[in-house]
């Protein structure tokens, strides 16, 4: 009996899943939880079983195979009864997380990305995991692991190699910290459940969205839509059916605050998603769960269930007639793109994550096409605050445009990373005093598709006027090599492309190239000029923000830091990508030989 | 009286609900475009009809006409971007323009040519994607897969088969067929399908028909792909529900 997954897809395998389907009612629309269910059962997703799903979901196999292969967490074939991920984020790597890497696949000798021969093991990276503030980490089967230490990964080996079943490894392995470090009105909140909505009810939906608009509160998701306005915008737009959607997909690599909020603030979630569906007039709701953040789903469904017994969530809510709402949980599964709110509404349908083309936007056109409020897990938390405190007060915090407070989450080079809340109008600079770091060369504001401040700019002050941001704050000192920052950047957006459009999808892995290029030092100044080519392109072309964004760090960092790309490169005017001694790699792989001889002399 | 929007100097008239693409093309006027067909609901996904819209750049095949527009479509701005899309797909696929059947009725090789691609400007990926010449009547070769998704389309909404599927994420997306065995043998195409008609590049093929008409007198081998907007914009459906510019139709 294999530990923790059955590989094998026998009859017993076969009724099981036939159950899944009548769970799930038979809709398709549900493909991607119930593949997620089967992944977590079989360890991957077996033909058979595919097979099986086209024939009770009355859908083409391809449809289901074009879904599977998308989420880089689903697998078609066995990928080992143990799948390792390092979480591949620039604050890891500062943290030694490749070197831990070699270390495990050395200790049960097999190489990156690769399933072990007798099948027990594939170690490999994965983005970001949102453990920036207790890394280096990895996922097991899903399961995260922190605070990764050589220790730690030769225990993690031995536990694989003796098939010892994930439940029974050490719960510490598991534990995950909040490191909050500086509290506010949001963390600090006292409200006891149902409190929000007490009030909310008496109000109604229009006098809501207007104390809501009063507020000036704006996403906190990063681009900082008046969320007033998108309330209105959907309560007012016609349908059948509205939606609220709390995007939990916390993916820019840094950002963690949103699985603090879901530790700690679950009941002020689920409070704000309710106090939204009063003012839009839904009775639906989905949190849409990063697959990093599966260890979360267990406590939120609890949550869900205390909600439902207080009579916060269901039907007549607090004995209103007419406020009937209940909230669904759907896991992502590896798929940054998912964040992007018009993917994550065609991923809760069940589909490819792929960004739809806007307008129409989705607070008209949205889940099943119809009216949807689509909004980042602190934005439902400072909504239902904004509202408790009245629009005035919440207002008088942050700054003009900037109302109400952030959580950031710090990261990288200080020796105190964790959860900082600030009123709006915070400069990096207090920010960098406050977690102790000292020597910063620069700091990676809102993640790899924010902006990168340099030390001549830390009296930048973040909220909208400024410098916008989803909360990701990676601190990087004099030690570290902007360059390798940037690259690092690359290959995460080259990864994550969704690939629906030629720009994004060929773009962002022939910036990929080149970067990889001036770093095996082959770069000339012609590579310079192709990288602000390329930017151009995925700037004007792309389909959606990822595209749009994924040049921002290259960009940024030859802005502020442009030697650490000219030292890297020769002074020729072109040199080939074609790497003649690279390309007998394999030879030498084939050969077990790595000596001098084995490479070609450089030619000169 | 339409309304009406301004398209490199001209006056372009639109009917409500149509796009910026679908208006040019309707009233002559051609924006170069791969991913586009007339017969299918747009979905912007080549970025080759790019064009500048009161200053800011959008796909025009997805972008509704409105009145007043400033578009900008033929600016060196604007081909210059085209001519990096179609490097991009070069070098994505495999492309051997002299020894593909495609060649000279190809939209990737033609729109090559009148944007003026003289090199393939980045590193070649080659990747690997084996032929699947399993069905009697019909080969694949997804070597040449520019990932439109018209055969996807054409054959879900127009032939009612779904025989294909875009699989895979990034860089990786690739054409898939809907059988178990993966092989287009166990699909129900058939050589009649609209799916079949509609590749812009030289993916589906018809066996045995090779080179049955000579390179040289080919479409785009008579005149350049911009030269066809009239012939080509509206691609009416004759009465047999053939795409007059379509292949495998004539």
């Amino acid at each position: 009996m294999l530990p923790d997954n059955d590989m094998r897809f026998n009859a017993s395998g076969q009724v099981w899943l036939d159950k899944l389907v009548v769970q799930h009612a038979s809709d398709a629309s549900r493909l991607l939880q119930i593949l997620l269910q089967v992944q977590e059962r079989f360890g991957y997703i077996p033909h058979q079983a595919i097979s099986r799903l086209a024939e009770k979901l009355t859908i083409p196999l391809a449809r289901i195979e074009s879904v599977a292969s998308f989420y880089s967490f689903l697998h078609l074939q066995p990928h080992g009864e143990y799948r390792v991920l390092f979480s591949d984020n620039i604050t890891d790597r500062m943290l030694g997380s490749q070197a831990l890497m070699d270390q495990m696949c050395q200790l049960l000798w097999l190489q990156p990305g690769r399933v072990s021969e007798d099948g027990l093991v594939s170690i490999g990276p994965t983005s970001c995991t949102g453990m920036c503030d207790q890394g280096p980490a990895l996922l097991v089967n899903g399961r995260a692991i922190t605070c990764l230490t050589h220790q730690r990964v030769q225990e993690i080996a031995q536990l694989i190699r003796n098939r010892t079943p994930l439940a029974d490894w050490p719960a510490d392995f598991f534990r995950v910290e909040d490191n909050i470090r500086r509290g506010g009105l949001l963390l600090d909140n006292k409200l006891s459940p149902g409190a929000v909505l007490h009030a909310a009810v008496a109000l109604g939906g229009d006098a809501i969205v207007e104390q809501v608009k009063a507020s000036g509160l704006r996403g906190r998701g990063g681009a900082g839509f008046p969320t007033g306005m998108k309330w209105e915008a959907c309560r007012k737009a016609a349908g059948k059916e509205r939606y609220v959607v709390c995007n939990a997909d916390e993916g820019e690599p840094g950002t963690f605050k949103d699985r603090v909020l879901l530790t700690q603030q679950a009941d002020l979630v689920f409070e704000g998603m309710t106090l939204c569906a009063l003012a839009v007039g839904a009775r639906k709701g989905f949190l849409y769960l990063r697959g990093e953040y599966r260890y979360l789903l267990e406590p939120l469904q609890a949550v869900l269930q205390r909600r439902r017994k207080d009579n916060l969530l269901g039907n007549k809510i607090l004995g209103k007639s007419g406020f009937d709402f209940d909230i669904d949980i759907h896991l992502g599964s590896g798929a940054y793109i998912c964040g992007e709110e018009s993917a994550l509404i065609e991923s809760l349908e069940g589909k490819r994550g792929v960004p739809r083309s806007r307008p129409p936007f989705p607070v008209t056109h949205g889940y099943m096409q119809q009216p949807t409020a689509v909004d980042n897990v602190e934005t439902f938390c400072q909504a239902a605050l904004a509202l408790h405190m009245g629009a005035d007060k919440y207002r008088a915090v942050g700054t003009e445009k900037s109302s109400g407070s952030k959580l950031i989450s710090v990261s990288g080079d200080c020796p105190r990373p964790g959860i900082y809340e600030y009123p709006f109008g915070v400069s990096v600079r207090e920010v960098l005093q406050d977690c102790g770091a000292v020597n910063t060369r620069a700091v990676q504001i809102s993640g790899p598709s924010g902006v990168c401040v340099p030390e001549s700019e830390f009296g930048r002050k973040l909220g909208f006027e400024d410098l916008p941001t989803a909360g990701a704050f990676m601190v990087f000192d004099d030690s570290r090599d902007m360059f390798e920052v940037a690259r690092n950047y690359v290959h995460f957006f080259a990864h994550e492309s969704c690939g629906f459009c030629t720009p994004c999808r060929v773009g962002t892995s022939m910036l990929k190239q080149t970067m990889d290029k001036i770093a095996d030092g082959h770069g000339t100044q012609y590579d310079l000029k192709e990288i602000e080519n390329l930017d151009r392109v995925l700037q004007t072309s792309s389909h959606c923000g990822l595209g749009r964004t994924a040049c921002n760090p290259v960009l940024h960092t030859l802005k502020h830091f442009r030697p650490a790309y000219e030292n890297r490169l020769k002074s020729l005017m072109f040199s080939p990508a074609f790497d003649l001694d690279g390309s007998l790699a394999r030879a030498r792989q084939m050969t077990g030989r790595d000596d001098a001889g084995a490479h070609l002399k450089e030619m000169e | 009286m339409s309304d009406t929007f301004q398209l490199d100097g001209a006056t372009v008239p639109f009917e409500p609900g149509q796009t910026v693409m679908q208006a040019a093309l309707a009233a002559g006027h051609y924006i170069p475009h791969l991913c586009y067909h007339p017969e299918f609901k747009p979905h912007g996904s080549c970025k080759l009809c790019t064009v500048k819209v009161n200053g800011r750049t959008t796909a025009s095949c997805t972008m509704p006409a409105e009145a007043n527009l400033n578009v900008e479509s033929n600016i060196e701005e604007m081909n210059a971007l085209r001519r990096t899309l179609v490097q991009m797909l070069f070098a994505e696929g495999n492309h051997f323009c002299p020894s593909c059947e495609k060649s000279g009725n190809c939209m990737l090789q033609a729109l090559g040519y009148d944007l003026e691609v003289h090199a393939t400007g980045f590193r070649h990926l080659y990747p690997d994607r084996p032929l699947d010449a399993s069905h009697p009547d019909i080969l694949l070769d997804f070597n040449r897969c520019i990932l439109c998704e018209l055969c996807v389309r054409a054959s879900s909404e127009v032939d009612g088969k779904n025989v294909f599927a875009l699989a895979g994420r990034g860089i990786t997306k690739h054409l898939i067929v809907n059988a178990e065995s993966g092989l287009l043998k166990d699909t129900n195409i058939a050589l009649s399908d609209k799916a079949m008609q509609v590749c812009p590049v030289g993916v589906i093929l018809p066996k045995r028909v090779g080179f049955s008409q000579p390179v040289g007198v080919r479409r785009y081998d008579q005149r350049p792909i911009s030269a066809q907007a009239l012939d080509d914009a509206p691609r009416q459906t004759d009465a047999s529900g053939n795409c007059e510019a379509c292949e495998g139709s004539s």
